[in-house]
């Protein structure tokens, strides 16, 4: 997995995912966004329209990395599932558990203010 | 003290056609060391022998991908502890209409039936469960063997 981190004009901290998400690297993400909570960036957005798989310890990382976002007043999307990704949410219930848009813009335009 | 080298992947593929009219079998055994860093390409191994000429549509040539993915992360991180000295077998066989895969790790093995996924919406925030739940959910049949440290997934063509 690689991952690339912008900050959004409006202030939105934006990682895109490239390739999978998996056991083997789920603590890179987690360490990127924990770093950037320490940095005092509170609007996440996780954008997937480059990634192929998620296993379930990504799925996992995810839940855990909401948890800390939430835990801080701060708040997590998600964006370009891709319709394979998108059942695997459907199916364990998390696309209940996290705010899923079609793509990072409208992701970032979900924020409030 | 240096760490052992990981073991390298030990693949044997067996094709042969059984009479009747199930037709060509395709067997395969594959050793793979407990390392999560071997998952993908593992993986791809068995969908290149196993899903061979369309055997599968595209949606459960996925679904299969991410029952033998998530077989493999368990038996090498939940049954081996990634424990390098130990190593995981994999074996396939694709006999007319079916898929089996079963995939075996060294641990001491675990019961099945206290494993709960957390699909309730009071569990959700569980960042650990949903692979066997996952597994479950995509393949036709799963079954475990006495021990605990080995399961058998069954996916049919429709």
């Amino acid at each position: 997995m690689a991952f690339t981190a912008t900050k959004d004009a409006s202030g939105v901290y934006v990682v895109r995912v490239e390739g999978q998400l998996i056991v083997g690297n789920r603590q890179e993400l987690k360490t990127a966004v924990s770093e950037a909570l320490d940095h005092g960036e509170r609007r996440f957005v996780i954008d997937f329209s480059r990634t192929g798989y998620i296993d379930s310890s990504g799925l996992g990382a995810l839940v855990s990395i909401s948890k800390k976002v939430r835990e801080q007043d701060g708040e997590l999307r998600l964006s370009g599932l891709n319709e394979d990704l998108r059942s695997l949410f459907e199916l364990t219930k998390l696309d209940t558990l996290f705010a899923i848009s079609d793509t990072a813009e409208r992701a970032v335009a979900g924020f409030a203010g | 003290m240096t760490a052992p080298l990981p073991a390298s992947l030990q693949l044997c593929v067996r094709r042969r056609r059984i009479p009747g009219p199930s037709g060509a079998t395709v067997e395969l055994s594959l050793r793979v060391p407990s390392d999560v860093a071997c998952i993908e390409e593992v993986v791809d191994l068995l969908m290149r022998h196993c899903c061979t000429d369309g055997w599968l549509c595209r949606k459960l040539r996925f679904n299969l991908r991410v029952a033998l993915a998530e077989a493999l992360a368990n038996a090498i991180v939940a049954g081996n502890l990634e424990d390098r000295s130990k190593s995981v077998l994999v074996q396939a066989q694709v006999c007319g209409d079916h898929l089996r895969v079963e995939v075996t790790d060294e641990g001491t093995g675990f019961d099945p039936a206290r494993i709960s996924a957390p699909i309730l919406p009071e569990e959700l925030d569980r960042d650990c469960g949903r692979g066997l739940f996952l597994i479950r959910s995509l393949v036709d049949d799963v079954r475990f063997n006495d021990r605990g440290n080995s399961i058998c997934m069954t996916l049919r063509r429709p």
